[in-house]
């Protein structure tokens, strides 16, 4: 626009430096690669696995919990110590290398060049460091399990002292590892989402106005600046938190003169902006899922993007309602409670939007769709039970119980699980070139759906009791084992059995899909976007006939003048 | 039937903001921030403190008043360096002396921050002794590293630049985060030395 911009524009397309010549060599190809496809499937496969180690994280624990004392199969008998490490790692490894490497790395690095019509990031040896960075924080991680005392015990939240002093939490070197595991993934997702947004912002596409940016674009745009804008204070923390776990000072000891709530304010100062950072992701996913397969514009795109940003900025303002019970000032705690029930107003919009976007749609149950759907659902339940728990009243009651624990999960296995099973079905002929099953990936969507809320039901009911989570063994609890109160874990743990051996039906089919499925066009879905104009698998470069324009909006679906009842984005008339 | 519009082929885009500089801004944004949580910690750990006990009894206070002659000096190495960009951008022949000379303010703070820092150890303010110390470290050390990082950068910038090799893209992401270190500093003193 200005004459200094043209004389420094040069750099916006610096990435021919890196030229279109695919490296032949293996290693080169798979691990060296600075493709953002390759590097998206490299985080795609990394969170995949880690999911496993959280998966089995669970299993482990959840079989103590309902079976007090037994050997467990293929872990043996849990101690309190083995169940301390086993909750934080299933609770650190599903947000911080699940979610957030699946959500906002995978797919932002996958989607962005092929949604925005480039053919790279605009940094992508970035790009490929920040990969490097974060399986270097999966090996630190993995080391601190093995080390003196074992894996770190003190939750994914690490709050002091019981984070802090090794005389308290018994993991002298695990702690630490912990948190150099963790500080190192966020500078991976630091160097990402500098690349996101720079990418998005200089190389879209031309005619690719702001208001024809296809939502999951624009969400996990917003999800990234809020990672960013959060991650600062919690880094500041987390560099204290290890001062005082290796060189002895006092910032959270208040022997030594330091604040122990001060570390739960700069935590959730980066905690609570961390789930709408992988919550918008998943609600781009479900804006593309819900327009394709009903066939009809998205319902208010403006108002989905500004509710967007509205819960990014509101985001920011509710993090001290984790901690209405923690001897913050009731005065405090009155505004997070009104900024909290505040914050559900735009994200129900967004839901509401959905809703209005499938009525009177053509609506296609595939398998994708099914997973849009049951986000919707299931995470309304979650949305709902936040007020109970935003309320500081009811919260008082609620702190600590498993009603706590199942309106979390009632939010984050939609946003991590059936969101993300929505896009790698809606993405997988475009990312492997092959469809993948069908009637197996229906099975596969009932087999986690039932016994997902067979898990989480019960939770809700034994909170709602009083049960008080972070306990080891009720049995000796009398107060927690009244009539009914095991069978309800009981049930949970076989729910949670059960979706796990569904989760196979998932494996085996995403492999065999990979290799023997049915061959997939460039646009399988007849969708809008830009992404289904590269031809499936796209090629290094993306658009082999070249970079495409954008003539309109991402979700004209049903044009009253087309007689197709999809218009993509590069067509000019 | 089809309705048939035909719209013009848009044109190339031309960033509004040169990715390099856009990519260091955002940095430099989680970088304020990380400074911002600092900065409150101490302020409501030092809020928080038993009367009397900030700064601990028979412990040194901070020296202010010589401290402010480093932060002239860092805020004219800022200054400085925004001449030698001027200059650059005209082609002038003592661009690259006018960058070295901001370089060189800068290092000079650098030096006498830790001319300060030895002087107060010898004092007996250490990391472990307060919270100010604590602190006081914490809070300048990590200044400090962000200082030394921009510095070997400026100082890769100036060889470029003697060489005329320099990119715009480059020197401009140096700046910004030059400019971010000595804006910095002056939030900093004011709220950890006074």
């Amino acid at each position: 626009m200005s004459t200094a911009t043209a004389e420094h524009g040069h750099e916006g397309q610096g990435h021919d430096a890196h030229g279109h010549h695919e490296p032949q060599n293996f290693f080169l190809k798979y691990f060296w690669s600075t493709d953002h496809k390759i590097i998206g499937m490299q985080y795609l496969f990394t969170g995949l696995a880690m999911a496993v180690v959280g998966g089995f994280a669970v299993y482990a624990f959840r079989m103590q919990l309902a079976f007090p004392g037994m050997s467990v199969p293929g872990w043996g008998r849990v101690t309190a110590t083995d169940y301390n490490a086993l909750v934080t790692t299933h609770g650190s490894v599903m947000i911080f290398w699940v979610a957030m490497p699946v959500l906002i790395a995978a797919l932002g690095n996958y989607l962005i060049p092929l949604m925005i019509g480039c053919d790279d990031m605009v940094f992508p040896r970035l790009n490929r460091l920040s990969y490097q960075l974060f399986l270097l924080s999966i090996v630190v991680l993995f080391m601190s399990f093995y080390a003196q005392g074992g894996g770190f015990g003190g939750a994914w939240t690490s709050y002091p002292p019981l984070a802090a002093k090794a005389e308290y939490n018994l993991t002298p070197a695990g702690a630490p590892l912990w948190l150099l595991a963790v500080a190192l993934e966020f500078a991976a997702f630091l160097l990402g989402g500098i690349n996101f947004v720079t990418t998005v912002m200089n190389s879209r596409a031309p005619g690719m106005k702001m208001f024809d940016i296809p939502m999951v674009i624009w969400m996990i745009i917003i999800a990234s600046i809020m990672f960013m804008a959060s991650v600062g204070p919690l880094v500041a923390g987390a560099v204290m938190l290890f001062f005082d776990q290796t060189l002895g000072t006092g910032f959270f000891d208040p022997n030594q003169g330091g604040d122990p709530v001060l570390w739960q304010h700069l935590f959730w100062f980066f905690g609570h902006p961390e789930v709408y950072v992988v919550l918008l992701p998943a609600m781009g996913i479900v804006a593309e899922v819900v327009t394709t397969f009903a066939r009809k514009k998205l319902f208010a795109y403006k108002t989905v993007l500004y509710t967007a940003v509205g819960t990014g900025v509101l985001g920011f303002f509710v993090w001290a309602h984790h901690q209405f019970i923690a001897g913050i000032d009731p005065r405090m705690a009155n505004i997070f409670s009104v900024t909290t029930l505040l914050i559900s107003i735009p994200v129900a919009e967004m839901c509401f939007v959905y809703i209005a976007t499938l009525y009177g749609g053509s609506i296609r149950l595939t398998t994708p769709m099914l997973w849009a759907l049951a986000f919707i659902g299931e995470f309304l339940i979650g949305g709902v039970t936040g007020i109970f728990l935003g309320a500081s009243g009811a919260d008082i009651y609620f702190h600590d119980t498993y009603f706590v624990i199942a309106h979390f999960h009632y939010t984050f296995f939609p946003i991590a699980f059936i969101a993300v099973f929505a896009a790698m079905t809606y993405w997988f002929p475009k990312m492997f070139g092959r469809y993948m099953n069908e009637a197996w990936g229906k099975v596969h969507f009932w087999g986690t759906i039932i016994p997902f809320n067979f898990i989480f039901i019960p939770l809700f009911l034994l909170g709602a009791r009083g049960d008080h989570r972070r306990i080891y063994d009720y049995t000796h609890f009398p107060d927690l084992m009244k009539p009914g109160m095991q069978d309800l874990r009981i049930l949970a743990t076989l729910a949670l059995v059960t979706l796990l051996a569904f989760q196979l039906v998932f494996v085996v089919n995403f492999f065999l899909s990979m290799f023997r499925g049915k061959k997939a066009e460039a646009n399988p879905w007849k969708a809008n976007t830009l992404e289904w104009v590269a031809p499936s698998p796209p090629p290094h470069g993306n658009f082999p006939e070249g970079l495409p324009n954008v003539y309109r909006g991402p979700y004209e679906f049903s044009h009253p003048d087309r007689q197709e009842d999809y218009w993509p984005q590069n067509v000019a008339s | 039937m089809e309705a048939v519009v035909t719209n013009p082929v848009p044109e190339r885009r031309k960033p509004v903001v040169p990715s390099a500089v856009l990519g260091t801004l955002i940095f430099v944004i989680a970088e304020v921030m990380f400074f911002a949580g600092l900065i409150s910690a101490h302020t409501i750990s030092r809020a928080g403190s038993l009367p009397g006990l900030w700064p601990m009894p028979g412990q040194p206070t901070l020296p202010a008043e010589a401290t402010a002659l480093n932060t002239v000096l860092l805020l004219l190495s800022g200054a400085v360096l925004f001449f030698g960009y001027r200059l650059w951008k005209k082609q002038s022949p003592v661009a690259h002396w006018v960058t070295l000379a901001a370089w060189g303010l800068g290092a000079a703070f650098v030096a006498l921050q830790g001319v300060e820092w030895v002087a107060l150890l010898s004092q007996g303010l250490t990391l472990r002794s307060s919270p100010l110390g604590s602190f006081f470290y914490l809070i300048v050390g990590g200044h400090a590293v962000h200082a030394l990082a921009a510095l070997v950068a400026m100082f890769w910038a100036w060889m470029q630049m003697a060489r005329g090799q320099l990119t715009s893209g480059f020197f401009f992401g140096v700046q910004t985060f030059w400019y971010f270190v000595v804006l910095m500093w002056p939030v900093i003193y004011a709220r950890v030395y006074f």
